[in-house]
């Protein structure tokens, strides 16, 4: 546990100190917000739209920040000094997939609230502990799959064209689970309850992909 | 390889004889039925294909023989090809039957077009890594994730249908007799033309490699140029 909880301090103080990639993620967000207000022509929107709306944001500021995700381990062979210490590569993919959980909740933190301030219509705000369980499924399927897609692209040529290129296809399943149980939470007229279903699917989904991208990791840092 | 050749064009020239000619005309649909036993074997083949795919991958990072990634990336390469001929019979099928040539409500349609959106980065991928044996490391990885999202992507999408519209295809589950016997050749005859495909495209590659090797010790300057397949 130490040198994951190590390795996920130094992500966390490297984004502390240089603050590049959370509050670009949160700026995109909101200004997409802004997009959408002229693309769709609505002052508020509601029910699978909202959902539709706030979950493909989401989904491409995350692309955004995955495509950053390996960006510093790969300058000054930074990479290369924490392969040599005698850790297990596990440890790595835990801390990367941790630190991307949390820079997503914290672009959440500013994206959400502006979501509801500029684009939700009058939906009920009881809404709130049904979206947040969403959020913490969905951003930890988005952060095993960033985490992974952005260590598999980061080796290659075309890095920000291949994050984005894998991870849009292979995350379709948590945008649609994550869209279909918000729906009902932005129903015009009172958030209605949250679709067990679509829970169960989100947790499959991430249980799944967390047990592969821990078993293949290692091969990506070989050399 | 002579004898599998032989077999493949035997048995769809069987197929499609028996789909054509015994297979009972479709009472709803008439002629046009007649596509099923095209698409339905080509979609299930590509997606047997990518699903093996994954699995060779995984003998790939587990005996590190470079065989193994030469028939993931073949296996995969010729699952896209048979992938777009789904598409394309699909879009004809679904313009024949229900005057659209893509319907969102078909889950199949849908999980298949994400499936074959996700292979298609396959290729992208390989051909980013110079470095060959990294190219078959990370092909590999991919592979093997790619292939446990086939089944995941089409249960989620087969749930996001399931209440806003009944399934479609049932033609298939009320087909006569007969009608199985032309589909389950046509199926037959379907994997055994990608099986014979699989083992051209693997001997001719690995003619390419030995073919390099002869004009290096020749004394040549072969330089192998970049390539998204195994070098």
């Amino acid at each position: 546990m130490r040198p994951t909880s190590a390795l996920l301090r130094k992500e966390l103080r490297l984004e502390w100190r240089s603050r590049e990639v959370v509050p670009a993620m949160a700026l995109f967000s909101v200004t997409t917000f802004v997009v959408f207000h002229f693309g769709l022509q609505k002052d508020t929107v509601d029910g699978s739209l909202a959902a539709g709306v706030l979950w493909v944001t989401l989904l491409f500021a995350a692309m955004l920040g995955a495509n950053r995700l390996f960006v510093s381990d790969a300058q000054d062979g930074a990479l290369e000094g924490v392969l040599l210490a005698p850790v297990d590569r596990t440890a790595l993919f835990v801390a990367k997939a941790v630190a991307f959980f949390a820079f997503l909740a914290l672009v959440e933190v500013v994206a959400v609230p502006a979501f509801y301030l500029l684009l939700l219509g009058p939906s009920a705000g009881d809404a709130v502990p049904g979206l947040l369980a969403v959020l913490v499924l969905a951003d930890a399927g988005i952060a095993i799959v960033g985490a992974l897609v952005s260590g598999m692209a980061t080796q290659t040529r075309s890095r920000d064209l291949l994050v984005s290129l894998l991870g849009l296809p292979l995350l379709l399943p948590v945008i649609i689970g994550a869209a279909r149980a918000t729906t009902p939470l932005f129903a015009l007229g009172g958030a209605g309850s949250l679709p067990g279903k679509w829970m169960a699917i989100l947790g499959l989904y991430d249980l799944v992909f967390g047990l592969i991208a821990v078993a293949v990791f290692d091969f990506l840092l070989e050399e | 390889m002579r004898t599998l050749s032989i077999l493949t064009v035997v048995t769809l020239v069987t197929a499609y004889a028996l789909a054509f000619f015994y297979a009972p005309m479709d009472a709803v649909e008439g002629l046009r039925q007649k596509i099923f036993y095209l698409h339905v074997p080509l979609a299930l083949v590509a997606l047997g294909g990518f699903v093996a795919g994954g699995v060779l991958a995984i003998q790939h990072l587990r005996t590190r023989d470079r065989k193994w990634d030469l028939r993931s990336y073949v296996a995969i390469h010729m699952a896209l090809i048979f992938g777009i001929g789904t598409l394309v019979t699909g879009s004809i099928w679904a313009r024949a039957a229900w005057g659209h040539w893509w319907l969102w409500d078909e889950p199949l349609l849908v999980s298949f077009l994400i499936v074959f959106l996700l292979y298609a980065c396959y290729q992208p991928l390989r051909f980013a890594i110079e470095d060959p044996e990294r190219q078959a490391r990370y092909a590999s990885v991919f592979a093997i994730v790619a292939g446990v999202f086939v089944p995941i992507n089409f249960a989620a999408v087969r749930f996001a249908q399931e209440h806003t519209h009944p399934r479609t295809l049932s033609s298939s589950h009320n087909l006569p007799g007969p009608a199985w016997l032309a589909f389950f050749v046509a199926l037959a005859g379907m994997v055994l033309l990608y099986v014979t495909l699989c083992r051209y495209e693997i001997a001719a590659k690995n003619v390419r490699f030995a073919m390099r090797r002869l004009r290096r010790r020749l004394g040549e300057d072969v330089v192998a140029g970049r390539s998204a397949a195994p070098q």
